[in-house]
């Protein structure tokens, strides 16, 4: 290929990339921050992330469309909402398959599993509601929603208004939660539990309804990344949150669990070379290797940094509890 | 042992229903075209009732051993020649029982969580599609291929190696971190074996990309051939109805093979190692138990199974695509483990028979039933598989987390202890 042409695709590449990587960044959150509370890998939060995304998409298409307001409120309003529901769906998955198995203080693998199974079951109800023979919620694009397709010239690159949304809304969310998890009580608290349970609740934490509230946070985050994505490529669909899940546990993992700063850091870098290695190896083979191999990228990024650097990029070594 | 005066009786009775079931069973086949397709169903549960009362019941060997073969052997096979379908969902269930015991090495003795269990299975059963279709020849020059389908039992021992290779490769620097990150790799790996069988059609024709391989049936060059035309000459019985036969008879005689390989591993010192572990990281590995080595041959050994049963799959099934192996397929076998109780070889066994069964045969009349009653087709039980398999994990885990037939080990007792009797393996 020629240099122009790769220079020529460069700016383009590197905003989506870095708008993949921070919606990556806001469901790796999810996976850290239950993971630093709980030692637990969450495999539900995938399809709270698609939750949130198919209940901001109906809600546009079916009550606020209609209402002829301004896009980008109607925008606002579905994120609020599926932010709400994808948190109480996850606070009621906590309950429901996770909870009874911590209290009676379960070896690893049974939550493992029993988090496998739910989000197995949120697949297939969410396909039952939706009907399996069309389960896919196109975002609306009609009318006024033609705002999110315009670009923005900047000289060296045109951005559309679909990226600059992703940008700024990640950026307020990102913005509040580093807010809320270090320069308030609730977030000290949750420090405190994430690093000692039992020494937390004998300061006068209610360590369970920290637990509840970490997965609050975790589900809306989630269900926010969701409607922002389904923004970005257009459709909403109940199979829709398999990959991303899996690649923002990736980019938890790249940017060492447990952290937030790394979650972010790990979601960025895995955003940005996933969208370069599916522009250029399909460019740089002429097409014989295809843009699916970036989800072998991500993959291969993701034991390569376990071989190399286990803890993450940000993350401590820490030894196993005994 | 009290009830020892009631022994003989129900071993008799057991005796005497396999007999009665085979006559039953004998008869049919000479009546083939007066018997309605529904008398068939009872004959085939009576069978299951004597499998259940040979194994919950309290008899002689002798008479466990009849029933058994006599309702396996014997009486699936003469069911088969009424009605083929009971014998193919018997098949079924014999590739994944065997499989999950596969699974239940890694996840029930090891304690690992293998998500991409369906990975190993597609290397497998990739394997021999290549090779024992024509597939081989879009890049192996010389027209060579399909291969003689007996070769299968060469690409068994095969298959074992490279999915054991394949596994290890991968397990080796995932093992030495954390347990919990295995089961997101396994994830991964499935979803880049399911990319690489979906891609590998360019830039040289591999896996035929998603439109899958297919072995085109061959009576002269299939696996068995050389029995299964004589006798299907013999008997008159047509030939893919006697060969299904054979290749139940086959699938069974591996089941059984895995069935007393597992065993002996359970109790023999890396089984031991895997408890100590699956229970106690720390501990096991305080105890001298090296950790990475004692997860890798876990992990190498189930990936070995799925391999090989993949090129039986193959060979069986005689068509595979890309969608044999997502990760649906991993976690249908996870649930098949989960189910009948993990570390427990009979209820593996029965949780395979359970969810194949539920599978082939329940959820299939079920919807027959909503198309009789014009119910919208979204109510459809067949396509929501997925939400069963999560049903069976979430509520096996929070109310059954030992499975339907749990695992049992035998306590070391003191009195064994000293008269050396477990000192014999621990050395």
């Amino acid at each position: 290929m020629s240099a122009e042409l790769f220079f020529g695709l460069l700016p383009i590449t590197v905003v989506d990339g870095l708008s993949i990587g921070l919606m990556y960044a806001m469901i790796a959150l999810g996976y850290t921050m239950v993971y630093g509370v709980l030692e637990f890998i969450n495999f539900a939060h995938s399809e709270i992330f698609m939750v949130g995304a198919v209940v901001g998409v109906e809600l546009l298409v079916n009550l606020l469309v209609p209402t002829g307001l301004h896009p980008l409120f109607q925008l606002v309003i579905a994120i609020v909402v599926a932010a709400a529901v994808a948190g109480a769906l996850a606070v009621a998955i906590e309950r429901v398959a996770y909870r009874p198995l911590r209290v009676r203080n379960a070896p690893k693998l049974v939550p493992l599993i029993s988090a496998i199974g739910m989000s197995l079951l949120l697949i297939d109800v969410m396909r039952l509601i939706l009907n399996p023979a069309n389960p896919n919620r196109p975002f609306p694009t009609a009318g006024s929603y033609d705002f999110f397709s315009q670009q923005l010239d900047l000289g060296f690159v045109a951005i559309n208004f679909k990226t600059i949304t992703v940008f700024v809304v990640v950026m307020l969310m990102l913005a509040g939660l580093v807010y809320l998890v270090n320069y308030t009580n609730l977030g000290r608290a949750i420090r405190a539990v994430a690093q000692d349970q039992s020494t937390s609740s004998l300061m006068g934490i209610n360590v369970s309804n920290i637990i509840v509230l970490t997965f609050f946070i975790g589900g809306a985050l989630g269900g926010v990344a969701g409607v922002l994505y389904a923004l970005k490529y257009g459709v909403a669909s109940p199979v829709m949150g398999f990959i991303p899940g899996l690649k923002a546990f990736t980019a938890a993992v790249l940017g060492g669990i447990g952290s937030i700063p790394g979650a972010v850091v790990g979601g960025l870098i895995l955003g940005l070379l996933e969208t370069l290695a599916g522009t250029y190896l399909p460019l740089m083979t002429q097409d014989q290797i295809g843009t699916e191999y970036k989800d072998i990228v991500a993959f291969g990024l993701l034991i390569a940094i376990l071989i190399f650097k286990p803890a993450g990029l940000l993350g401590k070594a820490v030894a196993e509890k005994v | 042992m009290k009830h020892t005066a009631s022994l003989p009786d129900r071993s008799m009775l057991l005796i005497a229903s396999t007999i009665i079931s085979g006559i039953i069973a004998y008869v049919m086949i000479l009546q083939k075209n007066n018997i309605e397709s529904y008398f068939v169903t009872p004959v085939v549960m009576f069978f299951c009732f004597n499998l259940y009362f040979a194994s919950a019941w309290n008899v002689s060997r002798v008479a466990k051993i009849v029933a058994f073969v006599g309702v396996l052997f014997i009486g699936i096979p003469m069911i088969g020649f009424t009605n083929s379908l009971y014998l193919q969902v018997a098949v079924t269930i014999c590739i994944f029982a065997a499989m999950s015991l596969g699974l239940n090495v890694v996840v029930g003795f090891a304690g690992l969580l293998d998500l991409g269990y369906a990975a190993f299975f597609a290397v497998g059963a990739y394997l021999w599609a290549i090779f024992g279709g024509t597939q081989a020849n879009e890049f192996i020059a010389g027209n060579l291929f399909p291969l003689n389908g007996n070769l299968v039992f060469i690409f068994i021992p095969i298959a074992l190696f490279v999915a054991a290779g394949v596994g290890a490769l991968l397990g080796l620097p995932v093992l030495k971190v954390k347990g919990d990150y295995l089961a997101i790799i396994t994830l991964g790996l499935g979803e880049v074996i399911r990319v690489l069988a979906n891609n590998l059609n360019k830039p040289i024709n591999i896996t035929n990309g998603s439109q899958g391989v297919r072995i085109a049936p061959n009576p002269e060059t299939s696996p068995l051939a050389f029995i299964t035309v004589p006798l299907s000459e013999a008997t008159g019985i047509p030939f893919f109805q006697m060969q299904l036969t054979m290749y139940y008879v086959l699938v069974l005689l591996v089941v059984l093979a895995v069935v007393i390989f597992t065993s002996r591993l359970d109790n023999s010192r890396i089984g031991r190692a895997w408890v100590a572990m699956r229970e106690d990281e720390v501990a096991a590995q305080a105890m001298g138990i090296p950790l990475v080595r004692t997860k890798l041959i876990a992990f190498a050994t189930g990936a070995s199974f799925a391999g090989a049963m993949g090129v039986l799959y193959a060979a069986v099934i005689g068509f595979i695509n890309p969608n044999d192996f997502n990760f649906e397929r991993s976690t249908q076998i996870l649930a098949m483990v989960v189910l009948g109780g993990l570390g427990s070889i009979p209820g593996v066994i029965f949780g395979a028979a359970i969810v194949v069964s539920l599978n082939q045969l329940v959820l299939v009349e079920i919807s027959r039933v909503i198309g009789l009653l014009n119910l919208p087709p979204r109510f459809d039980p067949t396509q929501y598989q997925q939400l069963i398999y999560g049903v069976i994990l979430i509520s096996m885990m929070i109310v059954r987390p030992k499975g339907l037939i749990p695992a049992k080990r035998n306590p070391a007792k003191l009195e064994n202890l000293e008269h050396g009797e477990l000192a014999k393996g621990v050395k």
